[in-house]
């Protein structure tokens, strides 16, 4: 095959750059490189942007030949053998594109952003260690280097999460993610369990070509067990709750790490597993109503959250929902089509928010923000641009995606779901122009003192903006056009193989629909422009009127604080009883009871050594009489 | 394979006695000389080590059977040979044995203020026994390390220890010498039923033990007292109280050798011993182990999760960690073709020797500098010791269980084999996974991050500092070997096959023949034993 030695080589260079930055800054950038810290890890990146390119760009011109290379054995006991092997497809040339180029950018980005903290170095280290383990888990050519990859960005969630450990909060929404989302690994560890009892073997094409042979009730809970991994990964109903608290980490990391990239691995997971899941029609069925309850779920809790960052991660939950229904409904081209576009628009509307609160110096709280489009203008364009493309308005990228999207879940013949989902893309209108409203317009609400060191972020800063606004804005209409038989769903071809695919129809179904869900969230921008610059006191009222629904969404449904009882609390408890009680008190007090026996034993039998030679005599001759009597009665029978 | 044939002198025995050499040159010109009596302690145990590593090159991975043999005759009367010999198994714990004790020595180059030198010559002699039982081929030889090695090991907690160290002493060796007191009976019962049963005669080989045909009587009663010797070591629930008090006393060296090497003999034994020798009793015993091991792992980690005391914690999570050997090696055997778990398991007892050790070394340095173990008097002690977070953060998610690090593959291919078994069971167990990062992460964020509020918080101690040269030195070489096998564990697998495979090849047909005859069989053999 023609130039699989260069591919050979981008993909070994992809994966060990960001490596090899990340050890070297590490060891070296706290005592040599200090603020200089950023020039190497961005350096490498933006090659591997650049491979990731080339790789993508080798997908596309062997459009009928997926890349393969088992570079060397991982583990192999037994019958268990596993290889460091990579797998460049479609599906996977349109990660790495995600990968590479929102990696790249959010690094330059960072260098801005991060100036002056003291831990820079540790910053870009853990970053480039982050863009490893993404690497790893798209190129992976089994499940089981995926979930290396899959483990190791949840590694660096953590670490970033954490990164400014001295604040509580930090330590702890580092510490949620990672448990939480081991939840969801259970799930996929025992899916790998029953993939390599079922088929001999985790690699994909292994796996996959037995797929028709798998019995079907193995095959749901195969598909259930890895969907129980990508619901904590991609932050799904009822594994969501790490994703909000994630946001404690720096803004950069939300908008790579909780955004862009590795929230997406769950659907690229399930993607993965297409051959899987198209044969179990109720995984499907779960996946589609997981996500689609999630998506409505979330966009209800992101109306009434005043943190800029939460509004964006409830959105991203929401989002990620979306993407699930669209699987669920069979749409799977449609629903990496959606991430695509996603991974764009919302690292942009992450950065952007980025950018608002260093102009106020820190402060996210969008109470105390509004007016800023005049003075901070790169960021209010291209977040509006964002926006715009999130709630999905021709022609940005959101549109063509979602619309793909809701126009399967009609024709599929799901209406409740696709009714669901317009309601989620009204929410959606108005909790994104509800954040543009109290960000940029009305009168400033911040203290006079934030309000004089107001500024542009530098350009460091901005240019990532603006690049990733181009995408946002065109890459739809590029990709996607026309509807539903675009260059996205030919190029995915090879990977969604059975999918059969209509023709759109623009007079008819589905140009109807399409209109209307653009009326639909048009209708949500005028909704929040009512309430939030015209009539300024209606959402206040609306709360007083309707004080349950309000509450349970401003608390996000109380499931913080169900699993602060029910798993948490509970678990600690019978801990405690089993260590207090049991283990001290019925092992051990056990040990020590029969310790004691033997020295009450032991002070019993003392006085039988009285020391008097009488006694002894006494006793040796009972002994005598004792065993003359038992040898007499053996003898004799 | 005889040691003349593969490498010209008698290896194992070098490794072995070398300590013993260290100690009496350190008697003739180390008294009263600290830094005499150090550099002796850290040169035989480097040399030690550097020559098992030479063994680990030099072993025959292909080859079958023993190597490296030395074989002289002992006692006559009685056929006792002075028997040394490896194969793969016994090759890696050498290993391990050989670089925790030169870690140990370096490690505790300040720790101990109070008959120093006894100190280190304990280590030493206590690495005499731990090799010894390894390379031991004689049933009788691996008896005597195996009682030797409790000595100074019972002199380290009770000389050397904190302040219930008599007691924590007293109950390891109760503990301890009622399995090896059993084990001993058992040792003279097959002993003699050889003698009195086959045309060899006496002899305490194991080679030779392990391939004759025993009763099922014999077997059963064996096979447990065997297994009870090995379970305390292990510790298998509900065994393992020796071991939390052990540890918490114990010094920092003791512990390190406690996790990383002693209680991986009680696997060793289970795999040298109670599998080969009894193999119809394996079989039998086969649920009923599996089901404690199972709770040993979720019961362990549950315990982690409250404990107040860092060694404590890591003393427990030992317990459910070595829950994964021995679900590893009895489920390998429950199921045809499952060579996975066992040595998956193996990779477990080597994985837990490293992790277990690097975290009770570092528990011992932070013991050192802000003089508690308690969680509670502890918090953001990454901001004065960065160095040390970073090391601790990587065995923390090394012992979590992270892919990538060592402890992922053995504990995945022990489940998998686990699953093969019994899918329940294994979910069940897989849950000691979820545990495993919730009292580690939890144990990582109350003392080096933050979990106390917004405001700042100082740690207890003022002026702490970070780690230096000499505690890095002993930290680099178990990060080293962490990456290596959580990236290609295939480095010690290749030792596994063929010992595993000789394992199971013994055990197989008592599995085809209990599966074939089912319950009837059990009953039976119920009836016979009393």
């Amino acid at each position: 095959m023609e130039g699989t030695q260069y591919m050979k080589i981008a993909v070994a260079l992809i994966v060990l750059l960001p490596l090899a930055g990340f050890i070297i800054t590490l060891l070296l950038g706290k005592r040599l490189f200090r603020a200089r810290s950023h020039i190497l890890p961005v350096a490498l990146v933006t090659v591997t942007a650049v491979l990731s390119v080339y790789a993508f760009e080798w997908v596309v011109r062997h459009p009928d030949t997926a890349f393969v290379w088992n570079a060397f054995s991982w583990v192999a006991a037994g019958r268990f053998t596993v290889e460091w092997g990579f797998l460049v497809d479609p599906l996977t040339g349109i990660m790495l594109l995600v990968v590479g180029i929102i990696g790249m950018l959010v690094h330059y980005y960072s260098i801005g952003y991060m100036k002056d903290d003291p831990g820079y170095y540790r910053f870009f280290a853990y970053l480039n260690l982050f863009m490893f383990a993404m690497f790893v888990l798209i190129l992976a050519n089994n499940y089981l280097l995926l979930f290396l990859g899959w483990e190791g960005v949840g590694l660096c969630s953590y670490l970033l999460i954490s990164f400014w450990f001295r604040k509580k909060s930090a330590s702890q929404a580092g510490k949620k993610a990672f448990l939480v989302n081991r939840v969801g690994d259970f799930g996929f560890t025992l899916g790998m369990f029953l993939i390599f009892v079922t088929t001999g073997t985790l690699q994909f094409t292994g796996v996959f070509d037995k797929a028709e042979m798998i019995g079907s009730g193995t095959l749901l809970w195969i598909c259930l067990l890895l969907f129980t991994g990508a619901v904590g990964k991609s932050a799904q109903f009822p594994l969501h709750v790490w994703l909000p608290d994630a946001m404690e980490g720096p803004t950069p990391v939300s908008a790579l790490i909780h955004a862009a990239t590795m929230v997406n691995a769950g659907v690229y997971m399930v993607a993965r597993s297409y051959p899987l899941f198209v044969q179990a029609h109720t995984a499907m069925l779960i996946v589609m109503i997981i996500g689609t309850f999630t998506a409505i779920y979330s966009a209800y809790i992101a109306i009434t959250q005043n943190d800029i960052k939460k509004v964006i991660a409830y959105s991203t939950i929401s989002s990620l929902g979306f993407m699930f229904m669209a699987l669920g409904a069979g749409a799977w081209a449609a629903g990496i089509f959606y991430l695509f576009a996603h991974g764009f628009f919302k690292g942009l509307l992450f950065l952007c928010s980025g950018s608002v609160i260093h102009a106020m110096g820190g402060e996210q709280d969008m109470r105390n923000m509004g007016g800023l489009r005049k003075k901070i203008p790169i960021t209010f364009w291209t977040m509006l641009i964002g926006a715009i493309a999130l709630i999905g308005v021709f022609p940005f990228a959101g549109f063509w995606a979602k619309d793909e999207i809701l126009g399967s879940d009609f024709s599929g013949g799901y209406y409740v779901v696709w009714a669901v989902g317009i309601v989620t893309a009204f929410l959606t209108a108005v909790f994104a122009f509800r954040l543009i409203f109290m960000t940029f317009f009305g009168k400033s609400r911040a203290s006079e003192e934030v309000q004089r060191h107001i500024h542009e972020s530098a350009k460091v800063m901005t240019i990532p903006l603006v690049l990733l606004a181009i995408p946002a804005a065109l890459l739809g209409i590029l990709v996607g056009w026309p509807p539903d038989t675009g260059w996205i769903h030919t190029f995915l071809q090879p990977v969604f193989f059975d999918v059969e695919r209509e023709k759109f129809v623009w007079v008819g179904v589905g140009g109807g629909l399409m209109v209307f869900s653009v009326a639909v969230a048009l209708l949500g921008v005028y909704v929040a422009y009512v309430m939030y610059i015209r009539r300024t006191e209606l959402p206040g009222r609306l709360a007083a009127r309707l004080p349950v629904a309000y509450e349970a969404s401003f608390n996000k449904m109380y499931m913080d604080q169900v699993y602060e009882v029910v798993p948490i609390r509970s678990t600690i408890a019978f801990a405690g009883w089993l260590w207090t009680f049991f283990d001290v008190k019925v092992i051990d007090g056990a040990v020590n009871g029969l310790a004691r026996l033997w020295e009450l034993l032991g002070e019993r039998l003392r006085p039988l050594q009285t020391g008097r030679v009488q006694n002894y005599a006494f006793s040796i001759f009972a002994g005598m009489l004792v065993l003359v009597v038992v040898l007499a009665w053996v003898w004799g029978s | 394979m005889t040691w003349s044939a593969q490498i010209g002198f008698p290896i194992l025995s070098v490794i072995t006695f070398l300590p013993l050499a260290g100690v009496l040159l350190m008697l003739l010109f180390g008294r009263g000389r600290p830094a005499v009596y150090k550099v002796i302690s850290l040169v035989v145990t480097l040399a030690a080590f550097v020559l098992s590593i030479v063994m680990l090159v030099a072993l025959d991975t292909k080859a079958p059977g023993m190597q490296f043999v030395e074989n002289f005759t002992w006692i006559k009367a009685l056929n006792i040979h002075y028997g040394m010999g490896v194969d793969g198994i016994a090759a890696l714990l050498l290993f391990l044995t050989t670089l925790l004790g030169v870690i140990v020595i370096l490690g505790s180059w300040n720790y101990v203020k109070d008959r120093e030198m006894g100190f280190f010559i304990s280590l030493l002699l206590l690495q005499v026994g731990m090799a010894g039982v390894f390379c031991a081929t004689d049933l009788f030889l691996f008896y005597v390390f195996w009682e030797a090695m409790l000595v100074p090991m019972y002199f380290i907690i009770g000389i050397w220890g904190g302040p219930r160290r008599i007691y924590a002493a007293i109950k390891f060796f109760l503990f301890t010498l009622v399995g090896s007191l059993l084990m001993l009976v058992a040792i003279i019962v097959v002993v003699y039923y050889v003698k009195d049963n086959t045309a060899g005669g006496l002899t305490f080989n194991i080679q030779e033990l392990s391939r004759q045909v025993y009763t099922y009587h014999l077997q059963f009663w064996a096979f447990l007292a065997f297994f009870l010797a090995f379970a305390i070591k292990v510790p298998m629930f509900p065994l393992h109280t020796w071991l939390p008090d052990a540890h918490v006393e114990a010094p920092t060296a003791g512990s390190v050798i406690l996790a990383g090497v002693l209680l991986k003999m009680g696997g060793y034994g289970m795999l040298r011993f109670c599998l080969p020798f009894f193999p119809d009793a394996a079989v039998t015993f086969i649920p009923y182990i599996v089901v404690l091991s199972v709770i040993a792992i979720v019961y362990g980690a549950l315990v982690s999760l409250v404990q107040k005391d860092l060694k404590k914690l890591v003393a427990y999570s030992s317990v459910s960690h070595m829950g994964f050997v021995t679900v590893g090696i009895f489920a390998a055997i429950a199921v045809a073709n499952n060579a996975a778990g066992m040595e998956g398991a193996i990779l477990v007892m080597f994985s837990h020797g490293l992790l277990t050790g690097a975290l009770f070394l570092m528990v011992g340095y932070m013991y050192e500098r802000t003089h508690t173990r308690q969680i509670a008097d502890m918090a953001l002690l990454a901001r004065p010791m960065p160095i040390m977070a970073g090391f601790f953060l990587f065995f923390v998610f090394g012992s979590a269980g992270l892919p990538g690090l060592s402890g992922f593959v053995g504990e995945f291919l022990s489940l998998l084999g686990l699953f093969v078994y019994s899918h329940w069971l294994a979910a069940i167990a897989a849950t000691g996974v979820i545990l495993a990062a919730a009292y580690l992460l939890w144990m990582f964020q109350r003392t080096m991050f933050n979990d106390r509020g917004d405001e700042d918080v100082r740690p207890a101690a003022e002026g702490l500092r970070d780690l230096g040269v000499r505690e890095i030195l002993t930290l680099v070489p178990l990060v080293v070997l962490v990456i290596w096998v959580g990236v290609y564990p295939n480095t010690l697998l290749d030792f596994l096959h063929l010992p595993v495979q000789e394992i199971l090849h013994r055990v197989t047909p008592s599995l085809q023949s209990a599966q074939a005859h089912g319950v009837a069989q059990l009953v039976d053999a119920a009836k016979g034993l009393f």
